[in-house]
């Protein structure tokens, strides 16, 4: 259950964007949550929940943006996406593979007021 | 519930170092909760912030911190990671016990009891323990913090005893120099394929329990293919930690690797 300590992170970040710009609430909250990022949604939704009570995320809508996870094969340099970790090359069917995107776990943008 | 802040429960996060009664609470941070009945109601304008920030970044600031520390004072920081019952603890008392001229130092993590660094502390190795209350892993603050309690001699190692768990610590960088996870052969062969996330982060996977083999029906093979899916570098080392046997190769692995550390 990371995925609250993951909301403690957000919540974090918006209480922050909210001091600086001298502001009293978040009104909207733009995530970006990679498919390879270890993140349930399910979880997430459950411990949003329960940890923004009160704070200046309570009410605030909330987006998620879904990366879906890209890997480059190490031998032959095709680029795919990819589902899970396991996932052979479509091209020369190697397991050798790096991720290039869908690690992300980022909040991208807030609406204060 | 918050292993965070310790916002929802009262005793939050406790370490303490064996050998001390004092117990030190993590100081709960309130500064994100807004006082009822402080808003103010004027309509100050709607404004868009793109702050593109990592989630993660507080957490992995403090592991940088940790990081700058044991790079400073040539400490090797190892990050134990494995379900519960693998062997952790065990393979660790083994290790401090067989790690001769390797200056040591512990910090162990779980959710309750003290029990696990007290076995530590009998091999007299200085050990201390976080206690997450409900918190599923450590992170790097929380090292942080048992790093002043500890507080390692230079040229020495800390190991970090993570929370059982295969899943949550994977995320959090605790500022280590090598992540080892470590199966046990009563556990599937497939524990690779179930949580790659673990293996894709490690440096070496310890194989424990190799005394049960003929006992069980774990494909060592097969094991490490599907860990290599997962992480194509990752070394193995096969042990028992009750019979000793691995423990001088995994010894044997530290004194290179921290070799390999002072040469960078």
């Amino acid at each position: 259950m990371h995925e609250l300590s993951i909301v403690m992170g957000i919540i974090d970040i918006a209480e922050e964007a909210v001091k600086n710009n001298h502001a009293q609430k978040v009104d909207s909250i733009e995530l970006e949550i990679g498919t390879m990022a270890g993140v349930e949604l399910q979880a997430l939704d459950f411990a949003w929940e329960a940890a923004v009570k009160n704070t200046v995320l309570a009410n605030a809508d909330r987006e998620i943006v879904t990366i879906k996870a890209k890997a480059r094969c190490m031998d032959c340099g095709a680029e795919f996406l990819i589902h899970d970790q396991f996932e052979a090359c479509p091209m020369c069917h190697d397991f050798l593979n790096e991720f290039i995107q869908g690690k992300e776990l980022r909040v991208k943008s807030l609406v204060v007021s | 519930m918050c292993s965070t802040c310790g916002c929802d429960q009262p005793d939050g996060v406790t370490i303490t170092k064996v050998g001390e009664s004092k117990l030190s609470f993590r100081p709960v941070e309130e500064n994100h909760l807004v006082k009822p009945g402080h808003h103010h109601t004027h309509d100050s304008g709607k404004k868009i912030i793109e702050v593109e920030q990592d989630i993660l970044a507080k957490n992995n600031k403090s592991a940088q911190h940790n990081r700058f520390h044991f790079k400073e004072d040539n400490i090797v920081a190892i990050n134990l990671v494995s379900s519960p019952g693998s062997g952790k603890t065990s393979l660790l008392e083994k290790t401090l016990k067989n790690a001769e001229g390797l200056n040591c130092y512990v910090i162990e993590g779980d959710q309750q009891t003290m029990n696990d660094a007290n076995r530590i502390a009998k091999t007299g190795v200085p050990v201390v323990q976080i206690n997450t209350g409900k918190g599923c892993h450590l992170d790097a603050d929380m090292i942080h913090h048992a790093l002043h309690q500890l507080n390692p001699a230079p040229d020495s190692f800390v190991f970090i005893e993570n929370v059982g768990n295969l899943v949550c610590p994977a995320l959090f960088d605790l500022g280590e120099d090598f992540r080892v996870a470590i199966i046990s052969v009563t556990e599937g062969d497939d524990k690779p394929l179930k949580y790659p996330d673990m293996f894709e982060g490690s440096d070496l996977c310890i194989i424990n329990k190799m005394d049960l083999l003929p006992y069980v029906d774990f494909d060592i093979i097969r094991c490490k293919e599907y860990a290599r899916r997962a992480n194509p570098n990752i070394e193995f080392l096969e042990a028992s930690a009750t019979r000793g046997e691995g423990i001088a190769e995994w010894v044997e692995w530290l004194r290179e690797k921290s070799k390999e550390r002072v040469s960078v």
